[in-house]
């Protein structure tokens, strides 16, 4: 054991730059390895989701110290920490929607556990978490848009009505029945990953995807107007002046409204249609 | 391997003479095998709801690998909901039963014994020295007895999910054989409220109107039910109607918000029980506006009213029984018009919408729909009617509102009863498998009928017992009482689905006194509690017939074999009546009546009359050439679903009451269904309407043909409060359901990982600020406590259903999680079915 | 140095008996193994004594530990730490300065058990030679895992960090973590006598960084006694620390070995048959005359 570098007076210079530069390249070498394996980790699997109130994943990676406390705090054993060998930056906490969905705790343990702001502390209210975004991927094979009762992921859904709504339209194949369709909302879906876990499809048709991924984005130079007026509560041009019109007889025109109108002039009488609208004083007129 | 055309010719031409004669010939050709690789399709109603939807299901190699929604199917064109996307997993749970279970200590039957495997041998001997010894008993009881006093002290306890045949052997072994009226069906639970306003309304069982009424009314209302869940595809129809036609309005009623308010126009959350005062309004408000059906109600309907302060079906010992003038009395009188119009004028908008906390404007917009004549009005109701203490009266007001404006049995406007079990109707009403009724509308306690059903059963007079049996409530009691001695329950769970199970169901089951017999292909609660199981074959594993809400018969072939030694409740009906000579059983005086009976089986006399056994076996093909199993057929030697069913059918086409007419047995394996009266082949869609039904005389217009003066009672009947109501100490409502991804006690749907998946266990549905109050949030285990029993259970403020303050909901699916421990067996005093929707309780942390 | 054929330390069995030999051996043992086992407890039997793994966790419900070198790491990727992690790392960075930096290598973190089972089987084996490591080379490594937390903005060495990865593992599952265990147990084994502990590990840099200002340290008091068996030499994972404190006499240097790299890991007093060394405090550092003193000055108390 008698090192050389513990006597560096008895080493020429030129050794002790030669080794030195060699445990430099090496090391080097290493933090290289270690540094390109780093971003390859970095890419999340799309079926990993990050714990509610997770940073952006880049930023995440940077202050997540793989302690493991959010998993121990997690109570239905939701999360769990990334194994050597799984997709997932090895140590950091994630779960897999379609095993084990977040039950979306009032009190968020999971974050009141994280020690370094990894999960920030700021998220209060679980239903402002965003860990991801519940998109029905596939339109074909989900049953519902076959006209098939099921709904599973819209009953399931904890902000049900808000996250996940149903549109309900004719069948027209079957032509007398409706179906019940599914929507997403990414203005209340907290990517919990209750739909993705009780989807009853051999795939999931519904599936959580981190937001990036599943959000277009509308084009920065334009606006939806009805939306712009519905924000501000009002037009956003002042409103045209009262229009007139050249209309015969019996007519009106509705601006903005109905458009033209064929008004129900004739045989006008002070009573209804029928014995009941005349005593519930509702006049044919009206 | 390469055929020339010549060999392919040759081998095809044996492959399809072989196909004819039924036989397969080995090794014949891969072209051949090639067909016998591919899915079999046949057709069989689903399994679960009593919508009715029909599904193909595919078989290969024996066992069914796959359905799928029939397109062809009237009611569904080939839509399902999630039950029935997974019907071809009902079958395949991991622990179906397979082999009879009896509860043995040292190789011996005893009741505190363990489960051990027995041969089928085994258990019927088990079975037959315990009925053969309650019948000796009742026989030394009996001695001299006229049939209407005859009590006995062996019972059953069937289902709405039998198919007809089986209902009706049932009927015929219990009633004729045994001569026990001892038999009810769990539909009691479910329908026996309908059924009671359905008799003394019109004098004859189910709805008028039919499914269509779904496309041809203006305005739903619906009554206590949640078809968003409960009838998937009857609510699609209903949804796609209100999205389709101009002006179609739904109103709501029920006492928590559930699915349906997501497409109500008028949602109205009422205080449980105020339906009654609600329904009174209504008529109230019709009359007071004089919009009436002056013609249609002189004409068709006679006025009545009930006796009322009739207590609660509890025991009679009871405080609330003890108190109530008239207990259990339910016989009409009659009452002017103007009489009933008094009846009704306390019901004014301010009383009712008092009352039941739904805003007055609702509540009148509701009575306008009701009273537009210009608007079809079709009413739907289920459990929120039916399970209810006053719920012949409920149904009864339902009826009134649409009597009085004539809007009924016409296309669109319908009062329309929905019902729970695949059948209810074609099964436990039709067939009669009720402790009080006979096939076809007929009842135990008219001679005349009793005769009637003596005279097709070719039994001695005075066979059949005139005294109405136990119920399905009252047989829990009498178990627990020691009165019932031999007791088999068949095609239902009803220790979970009998309410309070620790003070009245399983004390019965337990009884040293009693021997219970469960069938089921599953090791259900119920099947816990027996002494002796026995494994029956289910759905496709026999050929069965269902009879849905709207009167459509629908049958099905054996698709498959069960499992093990898993028999058909039919086979297990039928082959234990082989064990009774009917000196066993009948008294010398009956005998004497038919002498050639004597030392004949039950089996002989009952099943072996010459009806039953007229048609021999034959081979079960369809359209397509497919040969199908008929494993009874095979076992008896007869094709006794077609005897059964052809017997049965005497009771519809040639009985006392008429307007039950079924087509011939074979027309309805070629059918997707019929709706009955079928007459001369034709269906009948609306009732006791010219035009529609082929009853009704041209000229008559309407006619009410099961009453003798043709005309329809409205009864009045009060409003009365519910037979517990929070207070202090248990200050919540506790109302209990389903949900749709389960069927009932979930033994068939929670076996479907999926489906367990989607709804593992049951919740207890709660307001958020009644959570919180109670220091409770959304996911926390809560104890739900009656006075009767507890349940621990995971609260959900976010769900489907958002009970307003003072109510919660529980789904009793959840074998884990008895709510049923809970529920209070307060029952209809008249239907005597159990009112699960209201009782006590308070929800503390657990 | 002289691989001896005489098994190393069989004179001090000889003179103090097996367990006298192994005292500081069985003590550290027990440490590592009852901090492991604390983290166990929860998950194996439901006893939450401590949550968490060493990078972070919190005992009892209230008190927070945090690695400071991974927190550091997490600062230099420009994230502000919360509150608990920073107070944790306070916490521990005070204990370690007090305890001896390195006193983390020998008796806390489960990898040392690891290679010393590899350092054992290789004295077994006789294996010898292999690459020949600078013993600073850690130094190069930890600077590099700093710089890549700042270039990547990610707690880059986590991802192989054996140490985190060796307990975490146990705690909350392996994974193929069991591979770079077992990648250190070669690399000790066959490569490189002592080569992780002793020569890569950062964490270890990290830790002896604090060593130079730790009071608590092992001296060699009886200096006078030693008999140039050299088995001291033979057991230390980091033997360059031992000859000025030993040998230093003469030098005026004091008998306390104030290498940082020491890890207080007390080999060297169990295997002395002479009962050279002891604990003792920094500050006890007189050149000469300490070892002549009443007893009650060594520090076996401590223990």
């Amino acid at each position: 054991m008698a090192d050389k570098r513990n006597n560096p007076g008895m080493a020429s210079r030129r050794r002790f730059l030669a080794d030195m530069a060699r445990t430099a390249g090496g090391v080097a070498l290493l933090g290289l390895g270690v540094g390109l394996y780093s971003r390859q980790a970095a890419s999340l699997p799309v079926s990993a989701i990050r714990p509610p109130g997770a940073l952006p994943e880049a930023d995440f990676l940077g202050a997540c110290i793989r302690c493991g406390l959010c998993v121990r705090d997690c109570p239905y054993d939701t999360l769990k920490l990334s194994e050597l060998g799984e997709d997932v930056a090895t140590g950091t906490p994630y779960f897999v929607a379609r095993d084990v969905p977040c039950e979306m705790c009032d009190d968020i343990p999971c974050v009141k556990a994280c020690p370094t702001g990894a999960l920030d502390h700021t998220l209060t209210d679980i239903d402002e978490a965003r860990m991801g975004l519940a998109v029905l991927v596939d339109q074909e094979t989900c049953i519902a848009f076959q006209g098939l009762r099921c709904e599973v992921c819209y009953n399931v859904c904890p902000v049900r009505g808000k996250a996940i709504t149903l549109e309900m339209r004719h069948n027209e194949r079957s032509g007398k029945h409706a179906l019940f369709i599914p929507e997403v909302h990414s203005s209340a879906c907290t990517g919990c990953g209750k739909c993705e876990q009780a989807c009853v499809m051999e795939q999931a048709a519904i599936k959580v995807m981190p937001v990036s991924l599943a959000k277009g984005e509308l084009g920065h130079h334009y606006r939806l107007g009805w939306e712009e007026k519905r924000k501000s509560g009002e037009s956003l041009v002042a409103p045209d002046v009262p229009h007139e019109y050249n209309l015969p007889e019996g007519q009106r025109y509705e601006h903005g409204g109905a458009g033209l109108i064929f008004e129900e002039s004739a045989n006008k009488t002070p009573f209804g249609k029928s014995a009941l609208d005349t005593l519930n004083g509702r006049s044919a007129a009206q | 391997m390469k055929l020339t055309r010549r060999e392919f010719i040759k081998s095809n031409a044996i492959a399809a003479t072989a196909v004819a004669a039924g036989v397969t010939i080995p090794g014949i050709s891969p072209v051949l095998a090639k067909s016998k690789d591919a899915i079999r399709w046949d057709k069989a109603p689903c399994r679960f709801c009593g919508t009715g939807c029909s599904v193909l299901v595919g078989t290969k190699d024996g066992r069914v690998v796959a359905t799928q929604g029939d397109p062809d199917a009237p009611v569904n064109r080939g839509l399902n909901c999630i039950k029935g996307y997974f019907l071809s997993k009902i079958m395949y749970g991991d622990d179906r039963l397979t082999t009879p279970l009896l509860r043995m200590k040292n190789g011996k039957y005893d009741k505190e014994g363990d489960f051990a495997e027995v041969s089928w041998d085994q258990a019927f001997d088990v079975m037959e020295e315990k009925w053969k010894a309650a019948i000796k008993k009742d026989l030394e009881r009996n001695k001299g007895l006229p049939p209407e006093e005859l009590t006995s002290s062996v019972g059953m306890f069937g289902s709405g999910q039998w198919t007809i045949w089986e209902g009706y052997a049932a009927s015929k072994l219990y009633k004729g054989g045994f001569r026990s009226n001892h038999l009810d069906p769990n539909a009691r639970h479910c329908m026996a409220s309908a059924v009671g306003a359905f008799m003394r309304g019109f004098g004859a069982d189910e709805p008028m109107g039919c499914y269509d009424d779904l496309e041809h009314a203006d305005v739903f209302v619906l009554w206590g039910a949640n078809m968003a869940e409960m009838h998937p595809i009857l609510w699609s129809r209903l949804t796609d109607t209100r999205l389709t036609k101009e002006g179609c309005e739904v109103h709501v009623l029920s006492t928590f918000e559930h699915r349906c308010f997501e497409l109500g126009d008028n949602n109205m959350v009422f205080t449980p029980q105020t339906d009654l005062a609600i329904l009174n309004y209504i008529a109230n408000y019709i009359i007071q506006n004089k919009a009436y059906n002056e013609d249609f109600i002189g004409k068709h309907v006679n006025f009545t009213k009930t006796p009322t302060d009739i207590g609660y079906g509890l025991r009679p010992e009871h405080p609330l029984e003890q108190q109530a003038k008239n207990p259990g009395k339910g016989k009409l009188s009659k009452i002017s018009f103007e009489e009933y119009a008094k009846s009704v004028e306390p019901y004014t908008l301010e009383y009712a919408s008092e009352l039941s906390g739904v805003p007055a404007d609702q509540l009148e917009r509701l009575a306008k729909v009701y009273a537009d004549p210009d608007k079809k009005v079709s009413s739907y109701w289920t459990m929120g009617f039916n399970q209810h203490t006053r719920g012949v009266w409920a149904n009864g007001l339902t009826y009134n509102v649409h009597l009085l404006m004539g809007k009924i049995s016409e296309p669109g406007n319908s009062p329309f009863s929905l019902t729970g079990q695949p059948s209810a109707c074609g099964t436990a009403r039709e067939v009669g498998t009720f402790s009080h009724r006979l096939p076809a509308d007929l009842v135990v306690k008219k001679k005349e009928h009793r005769d009637y059903a003596e005279q097709v059963w070719k039994l001695p007079a005075g066979t059949i017992p005139g005294k109405v049996g136990y119920h399905a409530v009252l047989q829990n009691r009498m178990l627990k009482d020691g009165k019932l001695n031999a007791y088999w329950v068949m095609c239902n769970n009803n220790m979970q689905a009998a309410a309070n199970m620790n003070e009245e169901t399983l004390p019965g089951y337990r009884n040293p006194d009693n021997f219970i017999v469960v069938s089921d292909p599953y090791p259900t609660v119920t099947a816990q509690a027996a002494d002796l199981i026995l494994p029956t074959a289910m759905w496709t594993e026999k050929e069965g017939a269902y009879g849905n809400a709207e009167r459509r018969t629908q049958f099905w072939r054996q698709q498959v074999k069960a499992p093990g030694e898993a028999r058909s409740d039919v086979w297990q009906l039928v082959e234990f009546s082989k064990r009774f000579k009917a000196e066993e059983v009948w008294p010398e005086e009956l005998l004497a009546k038919k002498p050639e009976y004597r030392g004949k089986t039950l089996y002989d006399i009952l099943y072996r009359n010459g009806q039953v056994d007229e048609f021999p076996k034959q081979k079960v093909t369809d359209a397509a050439g497919n040969v199908y199993d008929n494993d009874e057929m095979e076992d008896f030697g007869f094709y006794l679903q077609k005897g059964l069913f052809e017997e049965y059918r005497i009771f519809g086409t040639q009985g006392p009451k008429k307007g039950h007419d079924l087509g011939e047995f074979d027309s309805y394996h070629k059918t997707r269904g019929l709706r009955w009266p079928v007459v001369d082949g034709k269906e009948t869609l609306w009732r006791y309407r010219e035009g529609y039904d082929p009853f009704v005389a041209a000229g008559e217009d309407v006619k009410f043909y099961g009453k003798p003066d043709g005309r329809a009672s409205i009864i009045f009947a009060p409003y009365e409060p519910p037979a517990e109501s929070p207070d202090e100490e248990y200050d919540l409502w506790l109302s209990t359901g389903r949900v749709l991804e389960h069927w009932h006690s979930g033994s068939m749907t929670r076996r479907v990982p999926e489906l367990y998946r989607a709804f593992p266990d049951a919740v207890i549905f709660m307001h958020p600020d009644d959570a919180k109050a109670r220091g409770l949030r959304r996911g926390l285990s809560a104890k739900v406590v009656s006075r009767r029993g507890d349940i621990t259970a995971r609260i959900e403020t976010r769900g489907r259903n958002r009970p307003p303050r003072g109510l919660i909901f529980v789904p009793w699916f959840d074998a884990s999680r008895l709510i049923n421990k809970v529920t209070l067996d307060a029952t209809d005093p008249l239907s005597k079915e159990t009112d699960y929707k209201k009782c006590a309780v308070k929800v503390v942390k657990a | 140095m002289t691989v001896r054929t005489v098994s190393i330390g069989a004179d001090a069995i000889a003179s103090k008996g097996w367990i006298g030999a192994h005292k500081w051996l069985l003590v550290r043992r027990t440490s590592q193994l009852s901090i492991l086992a604390l983290f166990l407890l929860g998950p194996w039997l439901g006893i939450w004594i401590v949550k968490g793994n060493l990078n972070a966790s919190l005992a009892l419900d209230v008190l927070p530990l945090t690695d400071p070198y991974v927190l550091l790491q997490t600062l230099l990727t420009w994230h502000v730490p919360g509150l608990t992690a920073s107070i944790g790392a306070l916490i521990v960075l005070a204990f370690y300065l007090l305890a001896g930096g390195r006193v983390y290598c020998a008796w806390v973190c489960p990898v040392n058990m690891v290679t010393d089972a590899a350092h054992w089987l290789r004295e077994r084996l006789g294996i010898k030679g292999g690459s020949r490591l600078p013993r600073n080379t850690r130094y190069w490594v930890l600077a590099m895992t700093l710089v890549l937390a700042v270039v990547t903005g990610s707690v880059a060495w986590e991802l192989v960090n054996p140490v985190s990865m060796l307990h975490r593992g146990l705690i909350f599952g392996m994974g193929f973590a069991w591979s770079i265990v077992l990648a250190v147990f070669m690399l000790d084994l066959f490569v490189s006598r002592r080569a992780w502990c002793g020569h890569l590990c950062p964490v270890g840099a990290f830790y002896s960084l604090l060593g130079h200002v730790t009071p608590l340290r092992v001296s060699a008091v009886s200096r006078d006694a030693c008999n140039d068996c050299m088995d001291c030499y033979a057991v230390c994972p980091e033997p360059q620390v031992i000859p000025p404190a030993l040998k230093g006499e003469d030098k005026g240097i004091g008998p306390v070995i104030l290498a940082a790299n020491c890890t207080n890991c007390g080999r060297c007093i169990d295997v002395c048959a002479k009962d050279v060394f002891v604990f003792a405090s920094r500050f006890q550092n007189k050149s000469g005359g300490l070892g002549r003193k009443s007893p009650s000055q060594k520090m076996e108390v401590m223990s």
